[in-house]
């Protein structure tokens, strides 16, 4: 014992320092695992308002930029309002003896909540967005985030006023996507190459591509409505050794100049996990 | 200027340009990534306790963490230069004088050869921990191998304008209590 003792007392800074070596490893492997919020979340407070006062510097460079983005987003968003809602495929209607229940009423499935830009990361592998609204704001983990142009990433974590979201440039992320034209699924990935250019993978190579096909959000996201456009097409990259093309994917929404986004609240989310979690029986 | 307060100063000033200045810079290419919070560490004074070194180095690191969302990624190549500086101290330079006679490294009071290879030494070991680390979660060797150079680069050319810029007096030890 006394050795021990006498050991850690001669390589004391050795030892310290395999001890916060140590450490470090702890919390990337752990933050990267999960996305917990290994830092607490006073952190992502504090480093938030310092990040808002520079960005009120930084609006002002890009107000022409903001303006522009707007305009087109206020085109689009005339073409496409009714995709907000969704309307239940059911031709039942149920009828009890004096209170008819309507089926057929259309109800709110997403909700979308303005935020503004912060912290914007685009030079690293892993970038990272912050949003001025946080949980009390009503922003929640796992909500998708919009940007005037197309989509930008998902909020992996939320503190009481900023919410931090994970990037489409990041190299974890991946976001399941389709083409406009004949609703072929595959997911968004991205390479670390360039901030403008995504790849797309698992597209079969049956489907008839052509370059500039826009690619959009599939419906089979759980945090992402549908038809929200990711990009167009620039490069086919046909990989003789598999049945998939890897496509390179110009991005719709400019990562440059993001000031504000929407984040989305999907008020089905909840369940549709809840159902897809479930572990189905097998009947063996 | 007491030294304490010296480097608390540059403690602020080098984290809030590396987050705020450098991590904004658009990037050129995706090898190219400009770090030069580091010099901080490198510049603490030569009489500084080792496992205070340690320490500091660690929270350094852990600090520019907090304001990038990679908890650890910075921490680990600080805490590891942090360690070995002292060592590499040791070899660069005659122990009886300059340490006696000079307070923190630089072209002065080491020379030149020795300063640049204890900057270069360290640089490259810094970066090739960190991209080890990023090539680790995403693995692919040229991107480890073209970052690692690419990076040291970038940052010895930073480190050589800033030690241009910010002309630091080689002050020597007298013996009043702060200079």
């Amino acid at each position: 014992m006394k050795n021990i003792f006498l050991f850690i007392g001669r390589h004391f800074t050795f030892v310290s320092f395999i001890v916060l070596q140590i450490l470090c490893i702890i919390m990337l492997s752990k933050y990267n695992k999960t996305y917990e919020a290994f830092f607490s979340a006073t952190a992502n407070e504090l480093t938030g308002k310092v990040n808002a006062n520079l960005s009120n510097v930084y609006t002002y460079f890009s107000l022409k930029e903001i303006n522009r983005q707007l305009s087109v987003e206020n085109a689009r968003l005339r073409d496409s309002l009714k995709a907000n809602f969704i309307a239940p495929d059911s031709t039942k209607k149920l009828v009890t003896d004096t209170v008819a229940i309507d089926s057929i009423k259309q109800y709110r499935k997403f909700n979308y909540l303005p935020a503004k830009v912060v912290g914007n990361t685009i030079s690293s592998q892993t970038n990272y967005l912050t949003l001025e609204r946080g949980f009390k704001q009503g922003v929640r983990k796992g909500m998708s985030v919009l940007g005037p142009e197309g989509i930008v990433g998902v909020v992996i974590d939320v503190s009481e006023n900023f919410s931090r979201v994970m990037s489409l440039l990041h190299r974890n992320s991946k976001v399941s996507a389709m083409l406009k034209k004949d609703n072929v699924a595959g997911s968004i990935e991205w390479d670390g190459v360039d901030p403008s250019y995504l790849t797309l993978r698992n597209i079969p190579k049956s489907s008839n591509i052509q370059k500039g096909d826009v690619v959009v959000t599939s419906n089979y996201s759980a945090n992402f409505p549908s038809h929200l456009p990711i990009g167009t097409i620039t490069e086919i990259i046909n990989d003789p050794s598999t049945n998939f093309y890897t496509l390179k994917i110009k991005t719709a929404t400019n990562f440059y100049s993001l000031q504000y986004v929407d984040v989305i609240e999907n008020l089905q989310y909840g369940e549709q996990m809840k159902l897809e979690n479930t572990k189905q029986k097998s009947n063996e | 200027m007491s030294s304490i307060v010296k480097n608390s100063f540059r403690f602020v000033f080098f984290i809030l340009i590396q987050r705020y200045v450098l991590n904004e810079i658009p990037p050129l290419h995706q090898f190219v990534t400009p770090y030069l919070y580091f010099l901080f560490i490198l510049w603490l004074p030569f009489s500084i306790n080792r496992f205070l070194l340690l320490l500091i180095g660690f929270l350094f690191g852990l600090t520019l963490d907090y304001f990038t969302q990679t908890p650890g990624l910075h921490a680990a190549p600080c805490l590891l230069i942090a360690y070995i500086r002292p060592y590499l101290l040791n070899l660069l330079i005659p122990q009886e004088t300059t340490e006696q006679s000079y307070i923190e490294p630089s072209f002065k009071s080491m020379g030149g050869a020795p300063y640049s290879l204890y900057v270069f030494l360290l640089t490259f070991i810094h970066h090739f921990y960190l991209v080890l680390i990023e090539w680790l979660q995403f693995g692919d060797f040229i991107f480890f191998i073209g970052k690692v150079a690419a990076t040291t680069a970038i940052s010895l050319l930073l480190i050589f304008v800033t030690e241009l810029l910010f002309f630091r007096k080689a002050k020597f030890k007298t013996n009043a209590a702060y200079i």
